[in-house]
């Protein structure tokens, strides 16, 4: 059965054709997938038909060990996006990007893709400044309004300095980590496993922490 | 699992017209805030041509945070998030300047007035009208800092999947409250709702519905004075208000819904506030100090609405063009 009915396509599709270059969804999953791989499998492939420049290349976690390794996929379902030149975004996705967190998938897609991101220039010297390795983890729950921001936010520091990798990771198919990370209100943000804050916090607190870490 | 989508299309429309801030440039008129204020305020002072800035913390303001909306005429229900995204959508179309995550840390009146953003960046404007809205309240109680995203929470349409089969506690029996404690009986093993008064405050079509559940508890004239735990909140201190009596009450967490403060603390001193720091305004949305308009919730209007805040948005625009038509330029 199709994941989205044809209005939901209809707009999807609109949305895409706002992509500049080629973009590629690496997806990672089991070979006898759960329910939330099958879904998240159904979900990727079904985004992809919905533009040219969207491909999709399946891997298994345990075959393709070594392709997980190049990419840090320690876990599944995952999405990976890499750019038109087929090169590591550092934006990842674990879990299905679904509820209100397609917006921060599509969202990734466009910056994937090479859109213009408006940031202002003080900002913009601050994100190259930062010349350690961060790992950014924002736990979001699907019926989440201001998640999404968060992930945004995340993921465009991982695109604009490639010192920093940042994973949207969704509680409801990772429970083991919301229960690791102690995570009680969404979105959590966990910076380099020691640093961590809740809510959709501006660029700039993100920046904050980062340069404090 | 339920994954289905709550696209945002307005975050991706793409006839949007809106340019970034000019910091040397003194604009018409600056609107501070992004809920339905601010926003209707945007969309009548562009059609009135007027060169305008808008600088919102996020856009939708309360708005974003509400699930079902059947008293905004026009839509017999609508999601708050589809809502902002249909007043973003009305308003980007515009070639407005925009201005996100953005947070005003003071102002200074005169001509033209400036506003100073946390960031340090200074912008200019003839006329300003402030619709900052209003944020959730803290109970302020020992404990509640300590344990936020620890069992402390604001959002229950977020977090209420983190409460599976577990005890919760809900303060406040207003409309929020009671629409929190809703969320989380559906997932909750139990819930309690404590309200300082002895009576709910919700609209009864609210009321009617949580009634439905019976995994629900009401504990009327209680406060809670304290939240208890190490890692994790465990329990919280609940106080009777007519026998003064004091007891512990276990529970995994407690969403705090008492209502909400408003985001006037970069006006202080300038503007005259009533004893709740809401901004005092006339029929016209005037402030005390000339120039300046204030529209929704931050205001002393007396009921916070989403359909009263748009309608003081366009007061407010409408005031303001009329303020420099008889300004010289």
């Amino acid at each position: 059965m199709a994941l989205f009915d044809d209005n939901i396509q209809k707009q999807l599709k609109e949305i895409l054709d706002q992509m500049v270059g080629d973009v590629t969804l690496l997806f990672f999953t089991h070979e006898i997938e759960c329910q939330t791989g099958k879904d998240t499998h159904d979900f990727v492939n079904e985004i992809a038909v919905l533009n040219d420049k969207l491909n999709v290349k399946t891997y298994n976690f345990v075959n393709d060990k070594e392709k997980a390794e190049a990419y840090g996929v320690d876990k599944v379902p995952a999405i990976v996006l890499l750019d038109k030149d087929g090169q590591d975004t550092r934006m990842k996705y674990y879990g299905i990007p679904g509820g209100y967190e397609i917006n921060s998938f599509l969202a990734g897609i466009l910056m994937a893709s090479g859109r213009d991101e408006q940031i202002p220039a003080e900002l913009k010297k601050r994100i190259a400044a930062i010349d350690k390795p961060v790992h950014i983890q924002v736990f979001v729950s699907l019926g989440c309004p201001h998640c999404p921001n968060a992930v945004m936010t995340a993921h465009l520091l991982a695109l604009e300095n490639e010192n920093v990798k940042a994973d949207m990771v969704e509680t409801s198919t990772f429970t083991h980590l919301a229960v690791r990370y102690n995570v009680s209100s969404v979105p959590k943000i966990v910076i380099n496993e020691e640093h961590d804050f809740v809510g959709a916090q501006p660029l700039p607190h993100f920046l904050d922490v980062i340069e404090k870490a | 699992m339920d994954f289905s989508l709550n696209l945002s299309s307005g975050l991706f429309a793409n006839d949007q017209k809106f340019k970034t801030f000019e910091q040397g440039h003194v604009y018409d008129l600056i609107i501070i805030g992004g809920g339905p204020a601010g926003l209707t305020a945007a969309v009548y002072a562009m059609r009135k041509g007027l060169s305008t800035g808008l600088i919102t913390r996020n856009v939708g303001g309360q708005v974003a945070d509400t699930a079902g909306i059947e008293n905004y005429l026009g839509y017999r229900y609508i999601d708050g998030s589809e809502l902002v995204d249909k007043f973003r959508e009305q308003v980007l179309q515009f070639s407005i300047a925009f201005e996100s995550d953005s947070t005003v840390q003071s102002l200074t009146p005169g001509q033209p007035i400036q506003i100073t953003l946390e960031d340090g960046r200074i912008f200019k404007a003839r006329s300003l009208i402030i619709a900052s809205g209003k944020q959730s309240k803290k109970l302020g109680i020992p404990g509640e800092d300590k344990l936020v995203g620890h069992g402390v929470a604001y959002c229950a349409i977020c977090d209420a999947p983190f409460f599976v089969d577990q005890r919760v506690v809900v303060v406040g029996g207003g409309n929020s409250g009671v629409e929190a404690a809703i969320d989380l009986a559906k997932v909750a093993r139990h819930v309690t709702l404590i309200q300082r008064r002895d009576h709910l405050t919700a609209d009864q079509i609210v009321i009617d519905k949580l009634k439905a559940y019976e995994n629900v508890d009401y504990l009327f004239e209680h406060i809670v004075t304290e939240i208890r735990g190490d890692q994790h909140v465990s329990s919280v201190m609940v106080q009777n208000r007519q026998t003064g009596d004091v007891h512990e009450m276990m529970t995994d967490g407690i969403f705090v819904q008492i209502g909400l403060i408003p985001n006037s603390a970069f006006a202080k001193n300038v503007l005259d506030m009533n004893e709740y720091n809401e901004i005092v305004i006339d029929e016209s949305c005037r402030t005390s100090e000339p120039g300046i308009f204030a529209a929704g919730d931050v205001t002393t209007t007396r009921y916070k609405q989403i359909i009263i805040a748009s309608g003081e948005g366009a007061t407010a625009a409408l005031s303001a063009a009329d303020f420099l038509l008889n300004q010289p330029s």
